[in-house]
């Protein structure tokens, strides 16, 4: 998928349709549903794990198709990928501090 | 040779660079995420060494209310996607009661807020309320996070909803238009980070009972 590099690189947009667009909506509403019904469980730490798992599927059905995200040049993609990355590192270096040592 | 160049250029094209801009869109929404990411990190710290008082604490917040404001964030994502459909289709009128629905269902979503945080405030529970002093560290840590996270990310509301008011304008002025939208795309690149930070606020807040 290479793209012809002119002097202006006009939007050649994938158009998704309102009825996919729809869908993924519904499916965003249907996982919201999941996690608040999950919520009323005491499930210990498996609360937290869940919420934040079905919290990252929505982030990616939102990435994905309302940002356009599938429908770019892959370097989007791997932008994206690092910054995550970055933000995980944080995470990750601040816990050596408080949980793994 | 450089006059060769020149003429092969039409004058009256005006220089675009669409991915470029979005480029540049996204890297703003990085530095976005690295500041909503960093008050996450704080969040899981003070979670981790305060679970009990955390769960307690998430205890006063009203689930209803959250999800309802979830509700309403994913469906103004959802018409601010459209939007940009219509315009591609050449519908600007759709795509501007499109953007203009989702300028309303932000306003609906800051209305809840605003009720949600007065029904607080009347419980004695706001930054350094007598009330809140006297509960333990864990309960005081929780909100001030739940106030300084999602009152940072209603004020990213509020800029949105600004944004948002200008894209209209834009589309009606035919500034953007079927041929050039990418400051539409653009926009709603925005307005959906705002609804993805939404949907971690909300189970972390919320559903942690």
């Amino acid at each position: 998928m290479s793209k012809p590099h002119d002097s202006h690189t006009e939007e050649k947009s994938h158009t998704v349709s309102y009825g996919n667009l729809v869908l993924i909506w519904l499916g965003l509403l249907a996982l919201t549903g999941i996690t608040v019904a999950l919520s009323g469980f005491s499930i210990g730490r498996w609360v937290i794990i869940t919420a934040l798992t079905i919290a990252s599927v929505k982030s990616l059905l939102v990435m994905n198709v309302f940002m356009h995200l599938r429908f770019e040049d892959r370097m989007f993609r791997v932008f994206v990928s690092v910054a995550l990355l970055t933000l995980a590192i944080f995470l990750t270096l601040t816990f050596f501090d408080y949980a793994f040592y | 040779m450089n006059a060769q160049v020149q003429a092969a250029v039409p004058v009256h094209e005006h220089h675009r660079d669409d991915v470029g801009t979005k480029i540049g869109m996204w890297l703003f929404l990085f530095t976005e995420l690295i500041l909503f990411g960093g008050l996450f990190i704080v969040y899981a710290v003070y979670r981790f060494k305060h679970p009990a008082e955390f769960q307690l604490a998430a205890k006063e917040l009203d689930t209803f209310v959250g999800t309802a404001n979830t509700i309403i964030l994913l469906t103004s994502s959802l018409t601010v996607a459209m939007s940009i459909t219509s315009i591609q289709e050449g519908r600007k009128r759709l795509s501007m009661l499109l953007v203009a629905l989702t300028i309303l269902l932000a306003l609906a979503f800051l209305v809840n807020k605003y009720f949600e945080w007065s029904h607080k405030f009347s419980l004695g529970l706001y930054p350094q309320s007598p009330e809140l002093l006297n509960k333990p560290q864990g309960e005081i840590l929780y909100f001030g996070l739940y106030y300084v996270m999602t009152g940072l990310h209603a004020l990213h509301v509020i800029i949105g909803m600004i944004v948002l008011a200008f894209m209209v304008v834009f589309i009606a002025r035919g500034t953007i238009n079927q041929r050039s939208f990418v400051k539409l795309e653009a926009g709603g690149l925005y307005w959906h980070l705002v609804d993805i930070i939404w949907i971690f606020l909300f189970p972390l807040f919320y559903l942690l009972h």
